[in-house]
């Protein structure tokens, strides 16, 4: 199971995430993300990736849920009896109620997205997106050599703020030395970008001949069942909250 | 055939040109006709394949297999194919390493190999590489030669070199063709007999030939007072993927002495000036400025200074000239230091005019920084530190593909600075530099 899952297309990946994150936004209620969850993480049992690495790469959406349905609680709508009010907070049954369904949501959501996609590799997605989805590889690549400038980028960064300190204009007016900077970053970004390009060219990007891909990148039955698993777990969690009563839909 | 000529004579251009990237009319003018293989030249053909200066500025992927692929997917190869010419062009330029390996991973002269593999891919009948050494140190000179080496006697390609430094490829090429100041053909034949007819003219152009290789400039040497020294410093830098720590020997900066930091690419040279410059914090141990540079600061460690408070007291040229321009004319750059220091407008208007005749900066007052040259930035960059007066410069490999001509005024330049009972701390790899300028050396081995 976890071998024919870890040599899944990554379009497949993306394409399950979205289906469980579309199902999941129709309504708002705690059946359904309740449900879903408790799929999830049945089938993340059934990968069985080490607990370490699981806990490690979820904690940011493992944060967030809380972090969310506190919010929500505190000022979401109210409804019902109220519990605790403190200026503009108003922690009601109903508001509540949504706290948990929203919680439970950006887990439902954040769980399968993260552990799918993190170990994606960015070349992977773009022979797939090329050779799968059959984007134009003028766009794929383009955006391929953008996504490894961005480390240059972060080096640039961290000597643009050196060379203000070095300079002796960064004691003061922090905002318009970091609009400075930003824009020191876009002048650098662009010079790169164009020297990155010429390099392309230079290598026959874009000539008259039809483009072939080195990495080949199918599509397997088991990325057709990942698909399917992504839709049958919003499906199911949809029906359970509309045989429940408990669907609240969002656009209503 | 080794294109030789100085500055600005249009090397780069023609070599633009060969390749087909010159872009079109809207960008310039030409004129008459360049015919490779009896049709105007075409990147999409990949009959001539292209090697740049810039390491970092020709890698396309993150894996060392799928740049070299790269090329070979644009001309439609089939695929079993392209993956034989990967191992075969990876093999010829002597890079054997996992073709997973990350592009980020290899060193200056591991990336130019590298894009020397994957222009050798797709068999192109003419090679050009543009000062493809200009940007690495000895060692990695060392290896991008010895590939073209082995290269060349692989393949029946065609090879255009420009480089300036001529004793890295006079025993390689057949042909020296030497291009004027106009651009237009000024000499050409054998290595031999072109150096001994234009050697001084060639090396008054910049480029270096071994037997006019510019002087050491004099200097008066005084000994002076101590301005930084360190105890038990540790430097270091935290990064998600390359942490790394550093403990530097004691060390002392002295006015009218100049101290070098030499050795490899990524032993922590820069990290280790850029604390001394005041610019990192040490990651243990102290840096300590000494009463006669700290002067009416309150606290001795550089670090601690206010950004206004280090400006005329160590002042930093970046080894990247582009990342310390702040302004959008020469003029204004120059500026930038005095008005920090709230000079009164007659002083800073002679402090920038000085350095703007003092550093042949004066035709190009109104110029934009960016559209200066490579040598042009590199004057521009330490005018900027200077119109500051600080006690104490440091640079970082302040002489990195210059040619011989901004080499020997920057030297010059420096001499003076020391002789004006400055300090410097430089980092380099350039031995020639330190020869003619350090009087302390600190090797720092590998990390």
């Amino acid at each position: 199971m976890r071998a024919a899952y870890e040599r899944t297309n990554p379009v497949a990946r993306i394409a399950a995430s979205l289906a469980i994150a579309l199902c999941l936004v129709l309504t708002i209620d705690i059946v359904s993300a309740g449900v879903a969850l408790a799929l999830e993480l049945a089938l993340f049992l059934t990968l069985g990736m080490p607990a370490r690495t699981f806990w490690l790469r979820t904690s940011p959406v493992w944060i967030a849920a809380p972090f969310t349905a506190l919010t929500i609680a505190l000022y979401g709508r109210t409804s019902g009896t109220v519990h605790a009010e403190f200026l503009l907070a108003r922690v009601s049954d109903g508001s509540l109620e949504l706290a948990a369904a929203t919680g439970l949501r950006v887990l439902a959501i954040g769980l399968p997205a993260v552990v799918l996609m993190i170990s994606v590799d960015a070349t992977a997605l773009a022979d797939g997106l090329a050779q799968v989805v059959r984007l134009p590889a003028r766009f794929v690549l383009g955006a391929l050599a953008a996504f490894r400038l961005v480390g240059l980028l972060a080096d640039d960064w961290r000597y643009l703020k050196l060379a203000r300190r070095a300079r002796g204009v960064a004691d003061r007016g922090r905002l318009a030395r970091l609009f400075g900077q930003v824009l020191a970053l876009l002048v650098l970004a662009i010079r790169r970008g164009s020297k990155v390009a010429t390099a392309m060219e230079a290598r026959a990007f874009g000539g008259a001949s039809a483009r072939t891909w080195a990495r080949e990148s199918r599509w397997h039955g088991r990325d057709t069942v990942l698909v399917v698993v992504g839709f049958l777990v919003g499906a199911i969690a949809l029906t359970a909250s509309i045989v429940t009563g408990s669907w609240n839909a969002i656009l209503s | 055939m080794l294109l030789l000529g100085p500055s600005g004579a249009g090397k780069s251009t023609l070599l633009q040109a060969l390749a087909g990237v010159l872009g079109g009319n809207d960008e310039g003018e030409q004129e008459g006709r360049l015919l490779i293989d009896g049709a105007p030249p075409d990147p999409g053909s990949g009959r001539a394949g292209m090697v740049l200066q810039d390491p970092d500025g020709q890698v396309i992927l993150s894996r060392v297999g799928d740049e070299v692929a790269f090329g070979c997917e644009n001309l439609g190869l089939p695929r079993d194919e392209i993956w034989g010419r990967v191992s075969w062009s990876l093999d010829a330029v002597g890079l054997r390493v996992p073709l997973d390996r990350a592009t980020h991973r290899l060193s200056g002269g591991q990336k130019q190999r590298l894009a020397l593999a994957a222009v050798l891919a797709m068999r192109p009948g003419l090679l050009l590489l543009d000062e493809p050494t200009a940007n690495l140190d000895p060692a990695g000179a060392r290896e991008v030669r010895n590939a073209v080496e082995q290269v060349l006697a692989q393949t029946t390609a065609t090879l255009v070199i420009i480089e300036h430094r001529v004793d890295i490829w006079a025993d390689l090429v057949d042909r020296v063709v030497v291009l004027g100041d106009d651009g237009g053909l000024l000499d050409h034949g054998d290595v031999a007999s072109v150096l001994v007819r234009r050697g001084a003219e060639l090396a008054a152009g910049g480029i270096w030939v071994p037997d006019h290789l510019p002087r050491f400039p004099s200097r008066s040497r005084t000994v002076g007072e101590a301005l930084v020294s360190t105890d038990q410093l540790v430097v270091g830098r935290q990064g998600e993927s390359d942490d790394f720590r550093l403990a530097s020997p004691d060390l002392l900066v002295t006015s009218g002495r100049a101290l070098a930091v030499t050795g490899s690419t990524g032993s922590g040279k820069t990290s280790l000036i850029l604390t001394l410059a005041g610019l990192l914090p040490p990651a243990a141990g102290r840096v300590v400025a000494s009463p006669a540079l700290a002067g009416g600061v309150s606290s001795s460690e550089p670090h601690r200074w206010r950004s206004r408070e280090l400006l005329t007291r160590i002042g930093t040229v970046f080894q990247e000239p582009e990342h310390q321009f702040l302004a959008s004319t020469v003029r204004a750059e120059l500026e930038v230091g005095p008005r920090a220091l709230g000079l009164p407008r007659a002083d800073a208007d002679a402090r920038v005019d000085s350095l703007l005749d003092r550093l042949r900066l004066r035709h190009l007052e109104r110029a934009n920084p960016f559209t200066l040259s490579g040598g042009e930035k590199r004057r521009l960059s330490v005018a900027t530190v200077l119109a500051a007066a600080p006690r104490v410069l440091v640079l970082d490999e302040p002489t990195f593909g210059q040619d011989a001509r901004t080499w020997a005024q920057l030297v010059e330049l420096l001499a003076e600075l020391l002789d004006d009972d400055r300090a410097l701390v430089l980092s380099t790899h350039d031995q020639r530099l330190v020869k003619a300028l350090a009087d302390v050396q600190i090797r720092l081995g590998e990390s």
